[in-house]
């Protein structure tokens, strides 16, 4: 990322490696065979019966979105380049975003381990848009990890042999009895030399004398054991910088005035009243609002209130939250579809699940600096290249620089960039740089929420046993128009998949039922609502998916007379499941007694290649305040790279599951958002989350990482709810249960 | 306008701006002071908090005028030096923060909370904390309390 110009230097942020640099060279570009392994997997899954939106076998077990990724991010690898600087350092560009889901930490720790650099030597920055990168610039779906795990430490592995054969001519030496560690190459009779002092003859080598093979996992230091984020520190003394902490001289703040319902637009406005007031600098009207323009933040607040506006109603204007409740009750079909058990029993339950905001900590903000022909953004983007283009549509000017500044909080929230697109055009309309902010009720009333769903599981069964198993998803559209569309249709395109809407391909790419639950369909009903804001929300439909089934799955096991637990654990599909349902069972304790109005739940969660178990206790002895008072949560994430960060993310999918399981929803009232702050929208405070927590990675099962960032809420959501359940005695069937 | 003068870490400012402007604003916007961050401004989120004369304050809340002849402290004002906090140390240990954006407001919480109870405070103290942090780190806040508790 390139930083603004800023009014005080020396509270700059960290990008002091860039001014110290003098001397770079670019040692390695990977070498990548990874592409031939997922066509196949791509045929099997093309194998599958896929037509339109009937119910379909999953086939997530076959072929998923990270899987996706890795193929559509494999042909634009090579353009990754690992620099070596003159003061030691190694520099890499990460076309991702950090949204403090550790994945900075995790890069740094994979070219460490395979450089034998030290993890402090390891500078990863955030890249600017590359259009060139093609679909290799897109933050999402828990993949991030998985698509660079070869390319980066093949790249490394690459840099590696340079380095050391360089050493070997430098020393007149054999490269074999070379090592590199410390940032540095190291030979007999403690010779050393550093990186730095190596590069220009590193990057001259064109047939390294050493192999350039990426370590064993069992030959590994550094991953596979906990580190520190690596911006840990600058976060503790205030030093970390985002977007809305930067400033660029002689830029206003706009704040816009939206509307009372959801894209509702300016019939007509009157700045009179404000245009004289101290430190304003203009209006803009826009298709979503006003923006008022003043030298300060707080005046452009301030101002903004005063500003009078006529507006148009929006398209939903008079629908509310229980109507789309109701709409979405009346699109997951007959019962004539799914597969009946005469002799049987059967079970048919529906389940609602509120809309729910982002509400990243850090509001909607960005930076524009438009001037004549081109332009210069700051953003915390998901999808650069789209913001790029999208911007570059909005204010007709083609040269449109985009900078990814690092995220306070996502949750899937910068998949989008509508302030950078407001801010872009408010600049163009003054003639100044603006920086534009959301107040945190804008965030909330005109932001982006996960869509509201209604899930139907209908299931047979006789003698315990479940014979089959139709899960049926009624969603109001997911907006998947941040370039994961193309990213999908162009690379899945030979599986057969692509035929399917968007919503459609990245339901059927992720979800599965982690149960021999014998005939089993899953189906996705997208209702298109004009004027609700949706994306995807960590974990996209995952989260109420597993809830549902959890819920079913123990009544299921409850009319079998069966253990929920132990239910689970026999008709689980695969052995890593089984083992971590095992593990959480014995950590939990399951089965001791608890008191009146408090229970366990238990729940498992299979994706992106990980899986993991997660078991509660509850307090719900009041229901309308309930706790969660334990949770163990165990998880097998392949190759494990660094523990502390895929705990974090455990941890983090918990709170998400208390919150909106429990107590945060967002209502639609007559076509406006009720909620504004997290007042009203109530995610988790301390006081809600576990007083105990234990959480445990499990080693090494496979020899690839799994994703992490998006598993810990639907396993944590199924356990809660059914925790829940059973506290109370009761059914619940809509979510969150206070609401 | 009127001129207000306090002490921000230590150091004298006077300022020159309404009276009601909100302190987070005349830190982040006049001072250029961005530790403490907007996230809701109205006193909910919390990431704004800071010290004023030792005692644990929602800058978002806090007019301008308010600030005249107090001693503020922020984030920035924490170390000692190069010299960490026990609260910044703890968070360092337990790895507590995710994106960051709550935490200068999480660790100024703990701070005073800590100033208050020292090693007697409890779980039902640190319950009592109503920071939001989007993140859900609060299971590892929660043990960097403890653990800053006993070395302060």
């Amino acid at each position: 990322m390139v930083h603004p110009a800023t009014d005080h230097e020396e509270a700059a942020p960290p990008s002091g490696t860039r001014r110290r640099r003098f001397l770079t060279y670019v040692a390695a570009a990977p070498m990548l065979t990874i592409a031939g392994k997922f066509v196949l997997e791509g045929e099997a899954a093309a194998a599958a019966p896929v037509a339109g939106q009937l119910p379909l076998p999953p086939v997530s077990g076959l072929m998923d979105f990270g899987d996706v990724m890795e193929i559509a991010s494999a042909p634009t690898m090579e353009l990754m380049k690992l620099e070596f600087t003159g003061d030691n350092k190694v520099r890499f560009e990460l076309p991702r975003l950090e949204v403090g889901q550790g994945l900075n930490t995790a890069v740094v720790m994979m070219l460490a381990e395979e450089l034998g650099a030290r993890t402090q030597d390891v500078v990863v920055e955030l890249s600017d848009a590359r259009p060139e990168l093609m679909f290799n610039q897109f933050t999402a779906a828990s993949s991030s990890v998985r698509t660079f795990w070869k390319p980066l430490r093949q790249m490394a592995a690459t840099a590696r042999s340079r380095l050391l054969t360089a050493a070997a001519k430098k020393w007149s030496v054999s490269a074999n009895g070379l090592v590199t560690q410390g940032t540095g190459v190291v030979g007999p009779g403690g010779r050393k030399a550093t990186f730095a002092e190596l590069a220009k003859d590193a990057a001259k080598v064109t047939v390294p004398s050493v192999p350039a093979t990426p370590k064993k996992p069992s030959e590994f230091k550094v991953l596979g054991k906990g580190l520190n984020r690596a911006d840990a520190n600058a976060i503790v003394t205030g030093k970390a910088h985002y977007v809305s902490d930067m400033k660029i001289p002689n830029s206003v703040v706009a704040v816009v005035v939206r509307p009372p319902t959801l894209d509702g637009e300016v019939e007509s406005f009157d700045d009179s009243a404000i245009r004289n007031a101290p430190g304003f600098k203009g209006t803009v009207e826009l298709s979503t609002g006003v923006a008022v323009c003043a030298e300060y933040t707080w005046q452009a607040m301030e101002l903004a209130k005063k500003l009078e506006v006529s507006w148009k109603q929006g398209p939903i204007a008079g629908m509310s939250s229980s109507d789309i409740q109701e709409k979405l009750a009346g699109m997951t079909g007959s019962l004539d579809d799914a597969v009946s058990d005469g002799d049987g029993d059967e079970i048919d339950e529906s389940f609602d699940f509120a809309f729910v905001s982002h509400a990243p900590m850090e509001v909607n903000y960005a930076i524009a600096d438009v001037r004549g022909s081109s332009a210069e953004i700051w953003v915390p983007a998901q999808s650069p290249q789209v913001a790029q283009k999208d911007i570059a549509a909005a204010i007709g000017v083609l040269d449109v620089k985009v900078h990814v500044t690092r995220a306070g909080g996502s949750f899937g929230r910068h998949l989008f960039h509508e302030a950078a697109i407001e801010a872009a055009e408010v600049s163009k309309a003054i003639g100044k740089p603006v920086k534009l902010m959301w107040t945190r009720n804008d965030d909330t009333r005109h932001g982006r929420m996960r869509p509201a769903s209604h899930h139907r599981v209908k299931a047979s069964f006789r003698s315990g046993k479940v014979r089959s198993w139709a899960h049926k998803m009624a969603s109001v559209s997911t907006d998947f128009n941040h370039g994961m569309g193309d990213l999908i249709t162009s690379t899945a395109v030979q599986s057969g998949l692509a035929k399917l809407p968007a919503a459609q391909l990245y339901f059927n790419l992720t979800q599965s039922v982690p149960y021999e639950f014998g005939s089993t369909t899953i189906s996705l009903n997208d209702l298109p609502l004009e004027g609700v804001h949706t994306g995807s929300w960590r974990s996209v439909h995952s989260a109420t998916f597993r809830t549902a089934e959890d819920l079913v799955v123990d009544q299921i096991a409850e009319k079998a007379g069966s253990d929920p637990a132990n239910f689970r654990l026999e008709n689980a599909k695969t052995d890593r499941a089984k083992d971590v349902l095992r593990k959480v069972m014995k950590d939990g304790k399951w089965g001791r007694p608890m008191p009146k109005g408090h229970a366990q739940g238990i729940s498992m969660h299979e994706e992106f290649k990980s899986v993991a178990a997660c078991l509660v206790e509850i307090n719900a002895t009041d229901p309308k305040n309930p706790r969660v008072t334990k949770a163990v949560m165990v998880v097998d994430a392949g190759l494990p790279l660094n523990p502390k960060g895929i705990e974090a993310q455990m941890m983090g999918g918990l709170t998400d599951a208390i919150s909106t399981v429990l107590q945060a929803g967002i209502h639609i009232d007559d076509g406006a958002v009720r909620e504004g702050s997290y007042a009203d929208f109530k995610w988790a405070r301390q006081r809600n989350t576990p007083p105990e927590l234990q959480i445990h990675v499990m080693p090494a099962t496979t020899d690839e990482p799994g994703g992490v960032g998006e598993l810990g809420v639907p396993v944590s959501a199924g356990a809660i709810a059914c925790a829940y359940a059973r506290a109370t005695g009761t059914k619940p069937r809509s979510f969150p249960v206070n609401y | 306008m009127p001129k207000y003068s306090f002490t921000v870490n230590g150091k004298d400012v006077e300022v020159d701006v309404p009276a009601e402007m909100p302190l987070l604003w005349v830190l982040r916007d006049e001072l250029r002071i961005t530790g403490p961050k907007y996230g809701c401004g109205v006193g909910v989120c919390r990431a704004c908090t800071c010290l004023q004369d030792d005692e644990e304050v929602q800058t978002c809340m806090v007019k301008a005028e308010d600030a005249d002849g107090t001693e503020i402290t922020t984030i920035e004002g924490l170390a000692d030096g190069d010299e960490l906090h026990p609260v910044q140390q703890a968070w360092l240990d337990r790895d507590v923060a995710q994106c960051g954006f709550c935490q200068p407001g999480q660790i100024m919480t703990a701070v005073a909370l800590l100033n208050d109870k020292g090693d007697d405070v409890t779980d039902a103290d640190i319950d009592k904390i109503e920071n939001v942090c989007r993140c859900g780190t609060y299971g590892r806040i929660r043990q960097a309390i403890k653990q800053a508790a006993q070395n302060m």
